[in-house]
């Protein structure tokens, strides 16, 4: 296979690649997305025992 | 279960329900008759804005009537349990020995034979308007009668369920509308089909299953979301 | 398998469970995909009608598939939630609709370039297309209907209900490919249909479709997770797990 012929996609380039792109972008996107959620549920409940604590003390 | 200790059974509570609602629905008439200008000027905006050929308009007006009918009806659902919710009546009704589902088919209907069936009877005018013959007007009339009433169920969730919200309007439509969409494909093309002179028997049959469903499911689902907002 | 059920509905045992489902899901979403991918776009015969175009196959159908299954996913646990007061169903429908609207804009959107060099055009309304539309609305609808509440437990609930309504549309937009085609004249037809694939087309497409299902199980189990958190920040057994 040649390499220029792969990324020619046979004259379909212009619709393969940015196909492709966009659903690996939506990937992406739902990893980063899920991890920054969980992130901040562990900054809410860190925040929540903080202030359980100084209401102790 | 308590309907039988206070003597009042199913059946006649929705009668009495059904009853208050439509008194007080005429005893406002601005608010019966604001969803019907909505539809007739909706339905004058297209000429005006198109282009008033009378074959353009007669292709055009199962589309424009059909679009018209359904954001009127969405407009008059806002307020479907709005007022009742507000001051309070919702609570006691809910409350009452009747069950919840009765009074919201008692409101419901209401609601149709106040707002949707005065817009039935006004389309063959709109119609006409818009250049549609007067041979599919029976099909219309019927795609439209059924439609509205299958619209009101799906308006009575989404009122259901946004009912204790303050800006509920805009979320209203986005909960209906995409549930109404097979309505408009297949109300449309019932109305275009008998404008054409094909037999629009298919989509009607279609209208009528979609709205013995909505009938029979949707005072269960409306009743359940009213039950979720009220708590 | 009732027991099962039960454990799983007490929000400490699914948290763990999440956990350690994920880098499973994770580790067999990245084989697949990556098998998928390569095999798909750069070994598999072109299609002797579509030429490469057909590879688009590879990212639309799975795609295609996680919107519904994501959406059907979401209505079933707000289902069970709802009927059955399990309050993790409601974390779980949350969890769920952002990644199934997240696959539906990308089943469009990966539909709409395939349908350029095929029909001609980036969009036609076409059932299968507006259906789909529909879908991503319903999605959206439930999505913010739930933040349109002040009070979480009953933007849950009104929410849950919603999917609920709306699965009932799902099959009812689906299948008005058949209908409106024989009533509308005009339609575009799809010529995606069921072609007999040999096994080098349909290894990769198989692999794509099982990579995006585990990969839909460990962004589901992640997102739990932080549901399940934020819902129970209150209770002791959160605080053990996070200060630990």
């Amino acid at each position: 296979m040649i390499r220029g012929g792969f990324w020619a996609m046979g004259g379909y380039a212009r619709f393969v690649w940015p196909s492709i792109g966009f659903a690996v972008a939506v990937l992406l996107w739902n990893i980063w997305s899920a991890r920054r959620h969980h992130a901040r549920a562990l900054v809410r409940v860190r925040r929540a025992i903080q202030m359980a604590r100084s209401e102790e003390s | 279960m308590n309907a039988r200790e206070s003597g009042v059974g199913v059946a006649r509570g929705i009668w009495l329900v059904l009853g208050r609602e439509l008194r007080l629905g005429f005893r406002r008439p601005d608010q019966l008759l604001q969803p019907l200008m909505f539809f007739l000027i909706v339905t004058t905006l297209f000429p005006l804005a198109l282009s008033p050929l009378s074959a353009l308009l007669r292709a055009m007006a199962p589309g424009v009537l059909w679009v018209a009918a359904l954001l009127s009806s969405l407009l008059s659902m806002e307020t479907l349990f709005k007022a009742d919710a507000d001051d309070g009546t919702l609570e006691q009704l809910a409350l009452s020995s009747q069950p919840l589902g009765a009074i919201v088919v008692a409101k419901t209907v209401a609601h149709w034979l106040v707002s949707g069936a005065a817009l039935v009877a006004m389309s063959p005018l709109v119609a006409t308007a818009l250049a549609v013959p007067p041979k599919a007007l029976p099909t219309m009339l019927a795609s439209l009668a059924l439609g509205t009433l299958t619209l009101s169920w799906l308006g009575a969730i989404g009122a259901g369920l946004t009912v204790g919200l303050r800006r509920g309007g805009v979320l209203l439509s986005l909960i209906v509308l995409p549930l109404a969409m097979p309505l408009l494909i297949f109300g449309a093309s019932a109305t275009d089909r008998a404008i054409g002179g094909e037999n629009p028997a298919g989509a009607l049959y279609f209208l009528a299953a979609l709205c013995v469903f909505t009938t029979s499911l949707g005072p269960l689902a409306a009743s359940a979301a009213l039950r979720i907002t009220l708590e | 398998m009732w027991r099962w059920f039960h454990r799983l509905a007490s929000p400490p045992h699914l948290y763990r469970t999440a956990g350690a489902l994920t880098p499973w899901f994770a580790f067999a979403a990245a084989i697949l995909i990556g098998y998928g991918l390569v095999d798909g776009l750069a070994f598999a015969p072109p299609d002797y009608q579509q030429g490469d175009a057909f590879r688009i196959i590879y990212v639309h159908a799975p795609s295609a598939w996680l919107s519904l299954f994501g959406y059907t996913a979401m209505a079933v646990a707000g289902a069970i939630a709802l009927i059955w007061r399990i309050k993790v169903g409601y974390a779980v429908a949350a969890a769920a609709a952002p990644i199934g609207a997240s696959f539906t804009l990308s089943a469009l959107v990966t539909g709409s370039l395939w349908g350029r060099p095929m029909w001609g055009t980036y969009w036609a309304w076409d059932p299968r297309l507006t259906s789909e539309l529909i879908l991503l609305f319903l999605y959206f609808g439930v999505i913010s209907l739930r933040k349109a509440f002040e009070d979480p437990g009953r933007g849950d609930r009104a929410s849950a209900l919603l999917g609920i309504v709306g699965v009932v549309n799902v099959p009812i937009v689906h299948f008005s490919v058949y209908w409106w085609n024989s009533l509308h004249q005009g339609g575009t037809v799809m010529r995606l249909g069921k072609p007999e694939m040999p096994g080098s087309m349909l290894w990769p497409l198989l692999a794509m479709l099982a990579g995006f299902m585990c990969f839909f199980g460990a962004v589901l189990c992640v997102r739990v997770r932080a549901e399940i958190l934020t819902r129970e920040r209150q209770s002791t057994w959160v605080r053990e797990v996070v200060a630990a």
